[in-house]
């Protein structure tokens, strides 16, 4: 049996009813509430990283809830996809764009009345789905787990292959499409557009994370250009743009110090070879 | 009551075992790598060649001021270290050292994906420390933590699933218990892969690129004193006991030995562990850093093709031997 449930496994009683509930239906309950509150307050916080860790706590809730009813299985799978890899890819790209501490003012959308109504929608056909469907099917919770490792997998490929294969050419197509989709945009990343948040300031407590040295190569040859002696003829070579990024990059290094060496050993360790080619051309150009 | 008492018992082996083990690996490494490099290492605290320096160690840092940073989100920086930690005592729970219900703190059903989904949780603590500090090189070493798991994840879950599908189980005991010798050339580069990606994903050397000292001073834990910068490395050192205990129970055969497994099991256990610390602590010592995009290399064009090629393997025999 799960940690989780080890203490909780009360005899169920004979017949079914709401007044007289077990330990696990309190429990169930309880995390259930744990878990809507959670989910309330990721879509109400104005703080992007805090909603992100709230996400956390609700499907770890879920994970719980699962553990409840016994499918030790897809708990232990919820936890795996959901909270240690969707919510840290979820992380790093808030990291990576735009990841301030404290409050975000545009954090809300002028859409939320209508995103509010699919959501009520879309959970009230959920809810009505599954109540209809398992109206009157009750958990034995002290026989053999119905949702156990060997009990799921023999459901699932013998009465729902199909649906199973279904789903994954659907993620293969996922994939195929998101390799397409990225190798479009290094395509189009000649000529790049101009980070315009990056020359109106990051937030104060982060100084550095919108114009973010290891995504974009052009502050990274603009900071090159400028500090070496020969500065117009290296700016002169690279596109117009290039020169705004380069300037926002040196006021943050003034203003934070050693910012501009962080800067230069960024680039030395994860420079690609095509921003060597081009520094180098630089160079000759100089 | 007395079943109370066993899962008491229990639990307070698995901590006690939680706080010795990685302390002992940490003085191993002071030693060997002293030694390694034509040094003594500690040598004074306790007297017997140095044998208290990290209890000393631990007393320093419990002196220290516990510093949070001025623009820091406080109370993220400070449920970090907690969140980094905790993972490793859970998984410790699940790890099996001899045969027999007696010998594992707790049986899981599907206890690889247990443990799997629980060391995954652990690096979430970095990725909150990077964010929380408000300090760049600590965002810099966050992200390059989540990348870094992100890249090592998927060989690590492969090569796990490998050996399941050998076994027929994905229960840790039952895996260890269907193992025959011949399953350790069979499953040979699943180990290896299961190694070195287990030893990325506990940023060791040399993987440990989100903790560059000569180029982000400490990474995530840049801003952290006192006991919770204390408690980071303790999360670091757990990970190695649980890294290595891991591959001895799902690759080395765990309690099986080659005068059988009769009453010492849990001292092979104990002695692949061991051996494979040591090695952790050798490849410290010897390899230079990787930089970010030859790991992010490494994962993508090595490990994951050669874990799926043991996935193949493993297929194929068990399709034959059937």
């Amino acid at each position: 049996m799960s940690l989780a449930s080890l203490p909780l496994t009360v005899a169920a009683p004979e017949t079914h009813g709401f007044l007289s509930p077990t330990g696990v239906e309190i429990a169930f309950l309880l995390v259930g509430l744990v878990t809507f509150g959670a989910a309330l307050i990721t879509v109400t916080t104005r703080q992007l990283v805090h909603a992100a860790l709230w996400l956390v706590v609700t499907l770890g809730g879920l994970a719980v809830e699962y553990l409840l009813l016994t499918a030790e299985f897809i708990a232990w799978v919820q936890v795996l996809i959901y909270v240690g890899s969707v919510v840290v890819l979820l992380l790093f790209g808030l990291m990576l764009t735009k990841a301030p501490i404290g409050r975000s003012p545009d954090a809300d959308s002028g859409n939320r009345w209508a995103a509010l109504t699919v959501a009520v929608a879309s959970a009230a056909a959920l809810v009505w789905v599954v109540v209809d469907a398992f109206r009157t099917t009750w958990i034995d919770l002290d026989g053999p787990a119905a949702g156990s490792t060997e009990a799921t997998g023999a459901s699932l490929f013998q009465n729902w292959v199909l649906p199973f294969e279904a789903l994954s050419v659907l993620l293969l197509a996922a994939l195929v499409g998101a390799i397409v989709l990225s190798r479009k945009a290094k395509a189009e990343s000649a000529s790049p557009p101009v980070n315009s948040r990056a020359v109106s300031g990051g937030s104060p407590s982060v100084p550095d994370s919108r114009n973010h040295p290891i995504r974009r190569k052009e502050p990274v040859t603009g900071t090159r250009a400028t500090t070496g002696s020969g500065s117009t003829t290296g700016t002169g070579s690279t596109p117009g743009t290039a020169s705004t990024p380069g300037t926002a990059s040196t006021t943050s290094a003034g203003t934070a110090p050693g910012a501009g060496s962080a800067t230069g050993a960024e680039s030395a360790a994860g420079a690609k070879p095509a921003t060597a080619a081009e520094s180098a051309e630089q160079e000759g150009a100089r | 009551m007395n079943d109370a008492l066993d899962v008491a018992l229990r639990l307070l082996i698995v901590f006690v075992v939680f706080l010795t083990f990685p302390l002992i690996v940490g003085q191993t490494e002071h030693k060997v790598m002293a030694h390694m490099q034509g040094r003594l290492g500690p040598m004074y605290a306790g007297g017997f060649h140095g044998w208290a320096q990290l209890v000393a160690d631990g007393v320093k840092f419990a002196q220290k001021e516990d510093v949070v940073p001025a623009g820091a989100d406080r109370r993220i920086f400070q449920l970090a270290p907690a969140v980094a930690l905790l993972p490793y005592l859970l998984v410790l729970l699940a790890i099996p050292i001899g045969p027999g219900e007696g010998a594992v703190g707790e049986v899981i059903d599907a206890g690889v994906f247990f443990v799997l989904a629980v060391m995954g949780v652990g690096v979430l603590g970095s990725l909150m420390a990077g964010w929380a500090s408000a300090n760049k090189f600590s965002l810099l070493g966050g992200l390059r933590t989540a990348a870094q798991l992100l890249a090592y994840e998927l060989p690590m879950l492969l090569t796990a699933a490998s050996v399941a599908m050998a076994a027929g189980t994905v229960s840790l005991p039952g895996i260890v218990d269907a193992f025959e010798w011949w399953w350790l050339p069979w499953q040979i580069v699943g180990a290896i892969v299961f190694f070195v990606a287990g030893l990325a994903e506990l940023q060791r050397p040399p993987f440990d690129m989100p903790v560059a000292d000569s180029e982000i001073i400490f990474g995530a834990y840049t801003e952290y004193t006192g006991l919770r910068f204390a408690l980071f490395l303790l999360a670091e050192y757990a990970g190695i006991i649980v890294l290595c205990g891991l591959t001895t129970v799902l690759f080395l055969g765990g309690w099986h030995g080659p005068w059988g497994a009769d009453g010492l099991g849990w001292v092979w256990t104990l002695l692949k562990t061991a051996v494979l610390a040591f090695v952790v602590i050798w490849l410290r010592v010897t390899y230079p850093r990787l930089r970010e995009d030859q790991l992010q290399k490494l994962s993508w064009t090595l490990l994951v093709p050669l874990s799926l090629a043991q996935i193949a393997l493993t297929g194929i025999v068990k399709v034959v031997i059937q």
